[in-house]
């Protein structure tokens, strides 16, 4: 039982770690994003 | 994912020889599934690149390849959770599967690395290409491997079926779908984030460049 539940919280536990890695990839697209708008706003 | 749970932990019966512990089985198998089909968008995406030129199969093989080691990871750490009370080793060194897998995680930790330390360009993402189309073949090496060499790895699938009770066999196509739409899913976000950065990289060049060029003038 101790396996078992070793086991999935593994996987629970390198999904999630994967999923705050792609919410910061996230951030950094939104960044960029709003760094783009600013600079045309800026232009106008 | 709740309904692959309930098949892995409820509806599944408890096998006789290994016990509780075998319901690892049903996420490992899922996840191994799923890191094949994710490398065979790695090939896809490079076969795609290198015909085309167009970008979108460049970032659907990157895509692929993170999802993917993500996947393999899980396979190579459930695996030896799994062999510690079964064969009474962690890491069977010297299993053609065991080893197998772990050359196809390097070749695509590689494969990023590879990625991260190019600049952008169409050098880099030929070369990505052509990388992740040579590493897709360790796949049929590891799927083949529990034929063609002695190994103590279990052989689940053989030509005549799957040889396990049919609520497991139920348990199992129940957990391979969900992981499928996770990957699918993941992929999917993965993708659409990185055409959203590179897009939005190329527009802040395209404004820079064009304001030098009136300075310029």
């Amino acid at each position: 039982m101790r396996y078992l539940f070793l086991g999935y919280a593994v996987i629970w536990t390198i999904l999630f770690i994967y999923l705050v890695y792609l919410t910061r990839s996230q951030k950094q697209v939104n960044d960029k994003l709003r760094s783009l708008s600013e600079t045309l706003q800026q232009r106008d | 994912m709740v309904v692959a749970l309930y098949g892995a932990f409820l509806y599944a019966p408890t096998e006789r020889e290994m016990g509780e512990v075998q319901r690892i089985f049903y996420f490992h198998v899922g996840a191994a599934w799923n890191c094949f089909l994710a490398f065979f968008g790695v090939f896809l995406g490079g076969v795609g690149y290198l015909i085309t030129r167009k970008r979108i199969w460049d970032h659907l093989a990157a895509s692929c390849v993170e999802v993917g080691v993500v996947f393999t990871t899980i396979v190579l750490t459930t695996g030896p959770i799994w062999a510690r009370p079964i064969w009474n080793t962690w890491w069977p060194w010297g299993d053609p599967r065991v080893m197998t897998t772990m050359v196809l995680w390097l070749i695509y930790v590689a494969y990023l690395m590879l990625r991260s330390s190019l600049p952008e360009g169409e050098t880099k993402y030929k070369y990505c290409a052509v990388f992740g189309i040579i590493g897709f073949l360790d796949v049929p090496i590891v799927w083949f491997s529990i034929r063609w060499w002695r190994t103590i790895h279990p052989v689940v699938i053989t030509s005549s079926g799957a040889e396990l009770e049919l609520e497991m066999i139920h348990a199992l196509i129940v957990s391979v779908i969900a992981m499928t739409v996770l990957l699918v899913t993941l992929v999917m976000l993965r993708m659409a984030m990185s055409l959203n950065f590179s897009v939005a990289e190329e527009m802040t060049l395209n404004v820079r460049h064009s304001d030098r060029r009136v300075e310029g003038v």
